[in-house]
């Protein structure tokens, strides 16, 4: 009885040691004309941002097809942020509007799937806002964290 | 008209029948005094001072030269004896009513009429012409002024004998303008409606030329002032205008006009300093903004370039706080640039034109110019005290007969450690410059983006300052941060250049990045045709097929991602790419399938 408590206390202290040192892997899909130029300015500034956001570039947020963030996931990435411009500021006029109601409806299908809805995050950062990017980032990356590895790629 | 001779103190002279006597005498060279007659306002005859002997045959009499018509074979005599009696008795009259009105004192001497037999009121000035009322109701069209009661108590008021400025009045002044005796004077009307010009510090016209240097150089009316466009009346100026260059039915107007690219250089505001109670502005006489202090240094400002105080006097000391609305947190965290560089403009003039003492009250000296610091060690040597140490407040030293009259500058002295109370005179206050109130809107319209301290967003900060995100709009000057003059023109010279460029190009290369439609894919469910923001793609009814407009596409992708039968392909940014990418990234995740 004693072992086996012990041996479980150990094996909750090994996951919680391993959760302290989980790096999630995030996919940020970025529209070039706020957020990525936003996340570029953070560089520029020198702004420190984790580096477990990995950032791939698409012309518009209102290009990012609901199978991105579903590929993403399945190729491994702990969560997906999407990124567009602020509302009314979007380049292509209405965008990231339609980027709006396609993660909001992904985040109800991925619960279904037993996916965390907060895994998968829709942020506005102007081009202007390398801290705001910087800040995003950070607490992002500590949501995935606390979320732990979701590992659907074994 | 028909022609009329007649004989004007022997002189014979030929005139159109009707003209008054007094317009010939002029025109002869003959004087008459007068001091109800105006050129441009109907006489009255009401002073008659003016009165003149016409002869018509044998007959003889006394006639008022200003509304009298002259006709045929008369004879006028404007100086002979009976003339001169006639025109004494009425100045002893005149000089009974208003008895210390220098203009009336003056002829009267003139006519050998010291003292008034009739009565003596040095109160009194007006001598109930009714110059003025005629000029409010014929020229300024305003009827306002009239007579009121009769008799002895005759007088001029106005509606309902209120103070000036009732409702009507639309205080353009010519009431006093044309008054004979002063008896209305311009001090009455210090509260002018029409008091735009430059910060109350000027003596208002409605018709000016803004200022020395403006483009094109030439007068403009104000509508807010001008009394022709406020009631219909006067309208004196087109009259006077020989090359009939006034035109008072020109208005602002609204053109539009069909433009390849667009230069945005839209400005700056100034920060309001009254914000910051502390220094006193607004409360506190002699505390101004470095723009209304910039007016008053100028040779065309209010005071000619001297720098007075309010009492007329030259101040003895001025301190020239920095950093007002600047480099302050509960503010503009950001430094306003050109601010220590006029500050210490403003004590260089200083220095050259009075012999007051100049205190700068500094946090940091950012003389970051070519040739400022040379400038900034200049106005050192000239004898001017810098304070390292931003002022804490500006307060009236009323309480210390030692320090009467001074305004006191609190502040800590950070080079020394000590806390400091400096007397001065006068206090400038440094004001920032911020983005204009209304620049959300101007960013709207030209889709530009904004930094957070609210001007404009270049492209980018190093490789390109003057463009934006949007293809053929650029900004230069202070809407896009604050800037000097040289920055300035650097900026929108800059500009300009990549401007020629393209038009000198005489075409426009656009970025590959297009979507194109797979027909053989395509279902024609026509989901994307009302996605387009563009309106590039549209229904092929033959074909039953969406066509995109490669012209009209700016690339955003929107459609790819909602095309249900993936028939569309966004160049660049295709979903095998994409997928690629994805793939490509996340390569280190886990094992592969």
């Amino acid at each position: 009885m004693m072992n086996a408590e012990r041996e479980a206390k150990t094996k909750n202290d090994i996951q919680e040691v391993a959760k302290m040192a989980f790096e999630p892997k995030i996919v940020g899909f970025l529209c070039n004309w706020c957020s990525y130029t936003g996340a570029d300015l953070a560089g520029v500034s020198r702004i420190k941002w984790p580096p477990n956001v990995r950032p791939i570039r698409v012309m518009c947020s209102g290009r990012i097809d609901p199978t991105f963030i579903v590929k993403a996931f399945r190729e491994g990435a702990d969560g997906v942020l999407v990124s567009g411009c602020h509302p009314g500021d979007c380049h292509y006029y209405e965008g990231n509007y339609k980027a709006l109601r396609r993660v909001h409806l992904l985040r109800r299908v991925l619960e279904q799937f037993g996916i965390h809805p907060d895994r998968l995050k829709l942020t506005w950062v102007s081009a202007a806002e390398g801290e705001r990017w910087a800040q995003v980032t950070k607490e992002m990356t500590e949501t995935v964290r606390r979320l732990g590895p979701l590992q659907l790629k074994d | 008209m028909a022609m009329v001779k007649l004989r004007i103190d022997g002189t014979a002279v030929e005139a159109e029948q009707g003209t008054s006597v007094l317009k010939i005498a002029q025109k002869v060279g003959i004087e008459i005094p007068t001091l109800c007659y105006h050129e441009g306002i109907e006489p009255y005859a009401a002073c008659r001072v003016c009165s003149v002997e016409m002869v018509r045959g044998r007959r003889r009499r006394i006639v008022t030269a200003c509304n009298y018509p002259v006709s045929d074979g008369i004879e006028i005599f404007t100086d002979n004896e009976r003339v001169r009696r006639v025109r004494r008795m009425i100045l002893e009259l005149l000089l009974a009513r208003c008895s210390e009105v220098p203009v009336i004192k003056e002829l009267a001497a003139k006519y050998g009429v010291e003292k008034s037999r009739f009565g003596y009121d040095p109160k009194e000035k007006c001598i109930l012409c009714g110059l003025c009322v005629r000029m409010c109701s014929e020229i300024v069209k305003a009827d306002v002024l009239s007579f009121a009661y009769s008799g002895t108590s005759r007088k001029v008021v106005t509606p309902l004998e209120k103070e000036m400025a009732t409702d009507v009045c639309i205080a353009c002044g010519a009431c006093a303008y044309v008054c004979p005796t002063a008896a209305i004077t311009i001090e009455d009307l210090s509260k002018r409606k029409g008091e735009v010009p430059e910060f109350n510090m000027g003596p208002p016209t409605a018709i000016s030329i803004p200022y020395q240097q403006a483009v094109p150089k030439v007068p403009f009316i104000d509508p807010e002032a001008c009394i022709r466009m406020q009631t219909g009346g006067c309208g004196w100026c087109a009259q006077v205008c020989e090359p009939e260059a006034i035109n008072y039915d020109m208005k602002d107007e609204v053109v539009e006009v069909d433009v390849g690219q667009i230069l945005v250089t839209t400005g700056y505001q100034v920060f309001d300093v009254g914000q910051m109670v502390q220094y006193g502005y607004g409360k506190i006489d002699n505390v101004l903004s470095s723009l209304e202090f910039e007016r008053m240094l100028n040779s065309t400002g209010p005071t000619g370039s001297r720098v007075l105080m309010k009492n007329g006097k030259e101040p003895r000391a001025i301190a020239i706080i920095h950093c007002i609305g600047s480099r302050d947190e509960h503010y503009h965290r950001y430094c306003s640039r050109v601010c220590c560089m006029y500050a210490l403009k403003f004590a260089h003039l200083i220095k050259d034109r009075t012999k007051a003492e100049v205190y700068q009250f500094y946090i940091d000296m950012r003389a970051f110019g070519k040739g400022y610091e040379e400038f900034y060690s200049r106005v050192l040597d000239e004898g001017v005290n810098v304070i390292r140490g931003k002022a804490a407040e500006v307060v009236e030293a009323t309480w210390s007969n030692e320090r009467e009259g001074y305004l006191l500058v609190r502040c800590e002295d950070t080079l020394i450690g000590k806390f400091r109370e400096i007397p001065v005179d006068m206090v400038v206050l440094c004001a920032a410059i911020e983005p204009n109130a209304d620049a959300d809107k101007t960013a709207n319209v030209f889709s530009l983006q904004r930094s957070p301290d609210g001007f404009f967003l270049e492209r980018h900060p190093k490789l390109d300052p003057m463009g934006t995100m949007s293809d053929g709009i650029y900004i230069a000057g202070c809407c896009q941060g604050p800037k000097d003059i040289p920055d300035t023109v650097a900026q929108a010279a800059g500009a300009s250049a990549r401007i020629l460029v393209l038009i000198s190009k005489g075409e426009v290369s656009l970025d590959p990045i297009r979507a194109s439609i797979d027909e053989n894919l395509c279902g024609g469910c026509k989901v994307c045709n009302n996605l387009c923001p563009y309106t590039a793609i549209t229904f092929d009814d033959v074909k039953k097929v969406s066509v995109a407009n490669e012209t009209l596409c700016k690339g955003c992708g929107t459609c790819v991602a909602a095309c249900p039968a993936g028939a569309i392909t966004g160049t660049g940014f295709s979903d095998e790419q994409i997928f690629a990418e994805i793939e490509g990234i996340l390569a280190d995740a886990g094992s592969k399938r």
